[in-house]
């Protein structure tokens, strides 16, 4: 009993945790489920979007073989603009955005020197709100898909002219991506102002990390928008409320100043972290420092900014005041000069360099001339009486594809290229790299080059079919011979990974001699991605850990001794 | 890869030749293509043609600075490519002046376009007066001259609204008696008409490429535009639909159909007594329906 007292005593003075059973991490498919792990939901979130891809990819293809002649009777005129529609709100909010969260969210952490994402709960619900997200949207196919268009304008989405679901499972998958989007923009901004790695102040960031920072606040600030937008097309559509119904006191211009106004931020969304991951490659394989670094990081927040000023240039053809055109023009305007530097820094980047042609260069390379195009476009258009002429024609379709595809897509590919190796272990071919790419580059500007001659000949956007006498039907067959070019270069680069992932070379730590912090760990890396975190001195830490390496590894400085004297 | 072109100068004579020769076709193509990259606007009316002068500005500057772009991007990638025996990467971060440069000219550049816009503005935006061989003010009962701000003083000027619907377009002709057609809208040449463009269900845009810019028609909002075809320039100007309007969207075609002042006289006498006639022939079956079954009953 005494005994017994005793070693209570000793128990509420020693408390012990007491572990009842160690639980072995899941494997297999339920370890994908139930992962917290930023790199496993980048992985997921990558996989989702290319899978996504291959859908929007096909409905494109489709759009193009029935446009390839006048009077195809491949599609109806229902089914073509459900095609445009699910093409276009795929390829936005299934592949670029889900595309882009999985980069990031399988980089940012890596390359701040963080063990994780802020919230890795959170991460997950993100990454799981997309995929349903998806999955009900691309289940309206089954029912009734929408039909009118990714700009769902109203009064034409509204119950009356879409009595169908179709919109309905639109509006939930714009919910729920947009939720998905939201939350993991929070989780970036508290991830990158919180954990970066000792040393790692604002000006030693990485570029791809700067775009990620701006790409999450301007989630934070557009994407609300359309959240309240939606809703109150939900509203009109089931609940008799008239926002948008001209008939009853609404107004058909509210939905398009609330889409636009989460729209046109959401063009900086899709390319803003391109831009910053052709910040890192093009670097790397110039074997040269990013020429004005602090001027890109500017250019990114400038660009931001007046994202969200520029909306109303999407509605110049609306009933508007000329000088609220005027305004809009010229907040359009000042986008170009931010733009206008970045390109410019990524030329002088390579300039004097000593370039390196590996796959990942040339899709970054591509980037510049290809948006490039899309900006100078992008000016004409933003001069509202040229817009009057060119608005929702071919035009439009050939800038905004140069500029999201061009601008945004080559600079994901670059990035697949890039930190495939990072998240695999393995080199992708570069045989295979480079057939693709010059396959993408070239069928890429068959299809959307003539697109602008086609605009200004008069063709407008989202038609089934056009007049055989509109003079239009050469450049409709290169196009669509040019979209299939574009196909099988996308594809090779699939087929690529596939084979890659078992039997590419292996790549090592840093198979590019990268700059950055994610290519001092293993790849892939562990799950806890450092055991040691390096105290960050510039905006290149692996620079300067090879430097040390280097010297460490030089015998120590020595002079050699004069010879001694004989006689001694 | 190397292997498949020549060494040395050689190789290089190459490169410069393939460069120059892709220099040499951007330079020409636009005057070789010249059609493919403009508005297809000219030979209608004066706001498009001033359309198309303001576009083909902005397109030769844009040339201008493609190919400098495109220039530099491609120098870069061709000449400092790594090869055995080439310098080492110079490790430069930054120039300020240099940058301080490309800012001010870009910023420079759109200065220009905004002068140069606004100098183009106000001959596409504003309808000026009709001419002198245009509608008559003495013949023209459909013109309503009682406009709230009439832009320049001149002969009078047609008042059309258009009226988008799915999936036609509906003509009124301003003026005391009823005067409207669908799908097909007659103008007289070197008259200023007004189109004042709505909508009746979904949006829909109005677009005639040769007679000017696209105006949305907004259910519930009134949209303004104008054109003045050239005496002298009469015919068929197509168009269609510009805002996506539903299934039959890429069905909904528009034509204006220009005529002399005088054919659009008899043009508008025929229809405007068409119409009439055919109201006034409803009306009366109806009185001789009811008066019929008064006799029966």
């Amino acid at each position: 009993m005494e005994a017994g007292s005793a070693t209570g005593a000793r128990r509420l003075a020693r408390p012990e945790v007491t572990l009842h059973g160690l639980e072995p991490p899941p494997r297999g498919w339920l370890a994908w489920l139930t992962t917290t792990d930023h790199k496993k939901i980048g992985i997921l979130y990558i996989a989702t979007a290319l899978v996504f891809m291959f859908l929007g990819g096909v409905e494109a293809l489709v759009i193009r073989l029935q446009l390839a002649q006048p009077d195809s009777t491949l599609v109806n005129p229902e089914t073509y603009n459900g095609l445009v529609t699910m093409h276009g709100t795929t390829m936005i909010f299934l592949f670029v955005i889900p595309l882009t969260a999985g980069f990031a969210n399988y980089i940012v952490p890596l390359m701040i020197g963080a063990r994780d994402m802020a919230f890795p709960r959170l991460n997950a619900l993100s990454y799981w709100l997309t995929l349903f997200g998806g999955v009900a949207f691309y289940c309206s196919l089954f029912f009734d898909p929408p039909s009118a268009g990714w700009t769902m304008y109203a009064p034409l989405s509204d119950d009356l002219y879409s009595p169908g679901s179709g919109v309905d499972a639109w509006i939930f998958l714009i919910h729920l991506t947009g939720a998905s989007t939201l939350i993991g923009a929070v989780n970036f901004v508290a991830t990158i102002h919180n954990m970066r790695a000792p040393g790692m102040s604002w000006g030693r960031m990485p570029l791809f990390v700067w775009t990620i920072l701006v790409w999450a606040y301007l989630i934070i600030l557009a994407y609300p928008a359309i959240a309240a937008a939606v809703t109150m097309l939900l509203t009109d559509r089931h609940f008799g409320t008239s926002f948008f119904d001209a008939t009853a006191g609404g107004d058909p211009l509210l939905w398009q100043h609330l889409f636009w106004f989460f729209g046109h931020p959401e063009v900086y969304i899709l390319v803003l972290p391109a831009f910053g991951m052709i910040s890192e490659i093009l670097p790397v394989f110039a074997r040269k420092p990013i020429f004005g670094y602090k001027a890109i990081a500017a250019a990114t927040v400038a660009i931001a900014f007046l994202g969200m000023l520029v909306w109303a240039h999407h509605m110049f053809a609306t009933p508007t005041a000329t000088v609220v055109l005027a305004f809009f023009m010229l907040s359009s305007f000042t986008i170009a000069v931010p733009t206008g530097i970045k390109i410019f820094n990524w030329i002088a980047t390579l300039w004097r360099g000593s370039i390196v042609y590996k796959t990942p260069l040339l899709f970054a390379a591509a980037l510049p001339a290809l948006f490039v195009i899309g900006g100078i476009s992008g000016i004409q258009l933003a001069i509202f009486p040229v817009d009057w002429q060119l608005h929702d024609s071919y035009f439009v379709v050939a800038h905004f594809h140069y500029t999201i595809f061009g601008g945004g897509v080559f600079g994901l590919f670059a990035a697949t290229y890039y930190w495939f190796p990072k998240m695999s272990g393995r080199l992708l071919s570069e045989g295979l790299g480079k057939v693709s790419f010059w396959l993408m580059f070239v069928g890429f500007n068959v299809t959307f080059l003539v697109q602008h001659s086609a605009g200004l000949t008069g063709m407008p956007r989202r038609v089934y079919d056009y007049d055989s006498e509109l003079g239009v039907t050469a450049y409709n067959l290169i196009s669509t011979v040019g979209s299939f070019i574009l196909g099988v270069g996308v594809l090779l680069t699939a087929v690529n990974v596939v084979i890659s992932l078992k039997s590419g070379k292996r790549a090592g730590h840093d198979p590019w001699r990268g700059n950055t912090l994610e290519w001092f760990t293993s790849s892939p890396p562990p799950p806890n991605n450092f055991d040691v975190i390096p105290r960050v001195r510039s905006v290149e830490p692996m620079k300067d850990i090879r430097r040390e390496v280097a010297a460490a590894a030089r015998p120590a400085e020595t002079v050699s001794q004069p010879a001694a004297p004989r006689s001694l | 890869m190397r292997r498949a072109l020549p060494s040395g100068p050689q190789r290089r004579l190459v490169l410069a030749a393939l460069a120059g020769a892709l220099l040499a076709l951007l330079v020409a193509a636009p005057f070789a293509f010249a059609d493919p990259l403009t508005p297809e606007s000219g030979g209608g009316s004066q706001n498009a043609e001033n359309i198309d002068r303001l576009y083909k500005i902005t397109l030769y500057i844009g040339i201008a600075i493609f190919l400098i772009v495109e220039g530099t991007l491609l120098w870069a990638l061709v000449r400092y490519r790594a090869r055995r025996g080439a310098p080492e990467a110079a490790q430069i971060r930054g120039n300020t002046p240099l940058e301080l440069g490309w800012t001010i000219g870009a910023a420079l550049i759109l200065v220009v376009l905004t002068v140069v816009t606004f100098i183009y503005l106000p001959d596409i935006e504003n309808p000026p007066p009709s001419g002198p061989n245009g509608l008559r003010a003495d013949q023209a009962q459909f013109a309503s001259i009682d406009q709230p701000d009439p832009p320049r003083s001149g002969g009078p000027i047609l008042r059309i609204e258009v009226n988008g619907q799915q999936f036609l377009w509906r003509y009124d002709y301003a003026g005391g008696d009823q005067l409207f057609t669908y799908h097909e809208m007659v103008v007289p040449t070197d008259t200023t008409v007004v189109l004042e463009v709505t909508a009746t269900d979904v949006i829909h845009s109005w677009w005639i490429p040769k007679l000017g810019g696209k105006v949305d028609g907004v259910p519930g909002h009134v949209n303004e535009t104008w054109f003045k075809v050239r005496a002298g320039r009469e015919g068929i100007y197509t168009g269609q639909c510009a805002e996506l309007c539903g299934a039959g969207h890429a069905d909904m075609r528009a034509r204006v159909r220009a005529v002399t002042p005088d054919e659009f006289e008899s043009w508008a006498e025929d229809t405007r007594a068409n119409i009439q006639a055919a109201g006034e022939e409803l009306s009366e079956e109806r009185k001789r329906r009811d008066a019929s079954e008064g006799e029966e009953g």
